[in-house]
């Protein structure tokens, strides 16, 4: 029998420890932050009668990112999406518990969710850029909150390009239609339209379940560079991810927060069994 | 099912489906031919001296001195005619009584016949009607006058077995031995040097009034009522439909009032139009009072009903197609709702919403029901734009049947018809081509 490079390097893997593996690399510690920014107690999301989180009693840290990982449908994205209240968008869906945001309750009844959407921004699975130039796309929100002059908004435009590593590449074409750049681009063009109005946190949906390897890795990059500055969460499918970019890790199971630890801890020493046996990929 | 008999389905399928296209093109063609070709002739067509002479005086178009040397050329071709009949007139005073009776009614006959091709003949009083000061303006017509002169039409009742059949007999004979035989023969010799017909493209007919109910003349009010009515009827229904598209896909709580509210307004798409113009009598003229009788105020309230709930089901499902993401980016950004509808859903949405929009705008420019109670008169001069809330406006639809039907001249006139038809047809296609173009270029800024 013949062997293929690849089949040789599966089995190599195969006989390293999955622990290895998912080593994470050294986490610099980050400064002014590690405060609970966004506090769960409690807190459950219910669609109709089927309640798709379930009692989750969570501190998010400030500035630091905390991944969000679990088998399909166990709640990650719902759970993502009640801290901006994106959940509103459907009809029977309702929380209990308390869910804090800076000491407010998100989803309390004279909370404001616009104001709230404001500083929390989120990034989707699949990059939705509007049908409008690159520059509007990104203008879109500060003219939102009232930025009319002309120079100011370039300024935003330019900053937040260059915050989401995009601006080297389309500081020539602002004016064209964002549906012409490249998946990759597109997704850092929603990166850049989110930091364009200044949010305190950033919800990432796969953020690159959507692109290819080279793609994501410039945007797991733009996360780096983005820590520390901003509280990010990040749901992903993909392990290695998960130990690359965060520093905290939630698992969750079946709407049920099962962990949620030190990202190193989570994938070296998983308190709960159900925990080592997803990242060993046991069941998915 | 095998392989063979699955292929020689299939391709007893694509002839069926290509048969019946080609059917529906022949149907297209063989109705359509004629109408181009007629409607072409109410605009281009051979126009004899009385047409200029027409338009001239009636619109004050065309030069003068050119005209006038024309006059002068044709009234010297014409002075041998009225020549030979004051000689004939002196020749029947002469006559004994007997042969003067038989004598009269003929000639009387051929005064008319002639008055048909050159107009009013020296000695006649003023006539009272417009289309009785000019002769034959259109070529085509003063040949078929010229037999109408030449031949008298008769019928044969000889066999009472069969339908009674016409048969033609020349007039010249009935004149032999008079001195108005020569007549005959000058005529037909000489009638293109007495009309000298002309090639002419007489764009006025799409912008000139009518003249004496479309004996002569254009039919700018038609056209301008068409466009009055169809623009009146969008102004009304296409806000009115896209506030209730949104209401309907962004703001309603699916439930009972919302469902029977859809179905309200699909059965609305379904009733016939006569339906709407007794409405839009009882509702808005008799009840409503918006004018007095008919007006163009009232026609147009009329058609916006009649197409509002296409309007509203086009922006429904245009808004509807606008992909979710949209919506999420832009709430996600701190948008409100009303915001992300106009800033972000209603430009996504806006092809489907304008071809919607056209199209309706298409069906209201074409439609006759609706405005027959509420907007038509069959005669009039355009109306100003001041008048639109008290004054009814002639329409092409409108007009069209009843230049067919109701019109005392309806054959002499079949070519204003065929104008109308053309003019209609044309306004309808533009409005659909330009709904085309329109969505694919703002679909083409949308995609990049
Ligand atoms: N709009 C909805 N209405 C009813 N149930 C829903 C709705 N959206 C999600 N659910 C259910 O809620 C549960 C959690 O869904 P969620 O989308 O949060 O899962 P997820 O962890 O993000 O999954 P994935 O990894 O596939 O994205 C699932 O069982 C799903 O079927
Ligand atoms: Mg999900």
């Amino acid at each position: 029998m013949q062997s293929s490079p690849e089949v040789v390097e599966t089995s190599q893997n195969a006989s390293k420890s999955v622990r290895e593996i998912y080593l994470p690399p050294e986490r610099k510690k980050v400064s002014g932050g590690g405060v609970p920014h966004v506090s769960a107690k409690n807190f459950s999301v219910y669609y109709g009668e089927f309640e798709a989180v379930k009692k989750v009693n969570a501190d998010i840290l400030s500035k630091y990112v905390t991944a969000i990982i679990g088998p399909s449908g166990c709640g990650k994205s719902t759970f993502l999406r009640a801290i901006n209240r994106m959940n509103d968008l459907i009809p029977n869906s309702h929380t209990t518990g308390s869910l804090m945001f800076d000491g407010e309750d998100v989803h309390g009844k004279f909370t404001d969710e616009v104001l709230l959407r404001k500083k929390i921004g989120m990034v989707f699975q699949k990059p939705n850029p509007f049908p409008k130039s690159i520059f509007d796309n990104i203008a879109y929100g500060p003219r939102l909150h009232g930025i009319k002059d002309k120079k100011t908004l370039e300024g935003i435009v330019e900053k937040s390009l260059r915050k989401a590593a995009l601006w080297d590449e389309v500081c020539d074409r602002l004016d064209k239609n964002a549906l012409g750049m490249s998946g990759g681009q597109q997704q850092r063009l929603c990166f850049a339209r989110t930091l364009a109005v200044e949010p305190e946190i950033l919800l990432l949906d796969e953020p690159t379940s959507a692109l290819d390897p080279k793609a994501t890795a410039k945007i797991e990059d733009l996360i780096q560079e983005l820590r520390g500055s901003y509280t990010i969460m990040i749901v992903t499918h993909n392990m290695q991810q998960a130990s690359r970019v965060s520093d905290f890790t939630m698992f969750f199971y079946e709407g049920v927060l099962v962990e949620h630890a030190p990202t190193a801890q989570l994938f070296t020493k998983p308190k709960d069994s159900m925990t080592e046996d997803y990242i060993t990929g046991r069941f998915s | 099912m095998n392989l063979g008999t699955r292929k020689l389905l299939d391709r007893a399928f694509t002839a069926l489906g290509l048969g019946s296209i080609a059917v529906m093109a022949m149907m297209l063609l063989v109705v359509l031919v004629p109408i181009v070709s007629k409607g072409f002739s109410a605009i281009v067509f051979k126009s004899t001296v009385e047409h200029r002479k027409m338009v001239f005086n009636e619109f004050h178009r065309g030069n003068r001195s050119a005209l006038e040397k024309e006059i002068a050329a044709s009234d010297a071709a014409r002075r041998n005619v009225y020549d030979m009949l004051s000689r004939f007139e002196s020749e029947l005073m002469l006559m004994n009584e007997d042969k003067q009776q038989e004598y009269t009614e003929k000639y009387d006959q051929v005064k008319s016949a002639l008055r048909g091709l050159l107009g009013p003949l020296p000695g006649d009083s003023e006539p009272a009607l417009t289309r009785l000061t000019y002769g034959q303006n259109r070529w085509e017509k003063a040949e078929e006058k010229l037999q109408e002169l030449l031949y008298e039409k008769k019928w044969d009742y000889s066999n009472p077995d069969v339908v009674a059949k016409e048969y033609f007999v020349s007039r010249s004979a009935g004149f032999e031995g008079t001195s108005l035989a020569r007549l005959f023969p000058y005529v037909e010799k000489n009638i293109d040097r007495m009309l000298l017909p002309e090639w002419t493209f007489y764009w006025g007919f799409i912008t000139d009034s009518s003249v004496d109910s479309h004996i002569f003349g254009g039919i700018w009010p038609e056209i301008q009522g068409t466009l009055f009515l169809a623009i009146g009827a969008m102004l009304f229904a296409f806000p009115l439909g896209v506030i209730a598209a949104i209401y309907f896909t962004e703001y309603a709580r699916e439930g009972f009032f919302n469902s029977l509210l859809r179905s309200a307004n699909s059965t609305l798409a379904g009733v016939p139009s006569i339906v709407f113009g007794l409405f839009g009598l009882a509702f808005f003229i008799n009840t409503l009072k918006v004018s007095e009788s008919k007006s163009v105020l009232a026609g147009s309230l009329t058609l916006a009903i009649m197409i509002l709930p296409t309007i509203i089901r086009a922006a429904e499902e245009a808004i509807l197609a606008v992909p979710k993401t949209y919506r999420e980016a832009s709430l996600g950004l701190g948008s409100t709702k009303w915001n992300t509808i106009v800033t972000v859903i209603l430009p996504a949405a806006l092809p489907g919403i304008l071809t919607g929009g056209v199209i309706s705008l298409g069906r209201a420019a074409g439609e006759t029901a609706p405005i027959i109670f509420t907007a038509a008169v069959s005669v009039g001069s355009a109306i100003g734009l001041a008048d639109v809330f008290t004054s009814p406006t002639p329409a092409l639809s409108w007009n069209i049947y009843n230049l067919a039907s109701e019109h005392e001249a309806a054959a002499e006139i079949r070519h204003v018809q065929y104008g109308m038809v053309l003019s209609l047809i044309s306004i309808v296609l533009l409005l659909n081509l330009s709904a085309v173009i329109l969505r694919a270029r703002i679909s083409k800024k949308l995609k990049g």
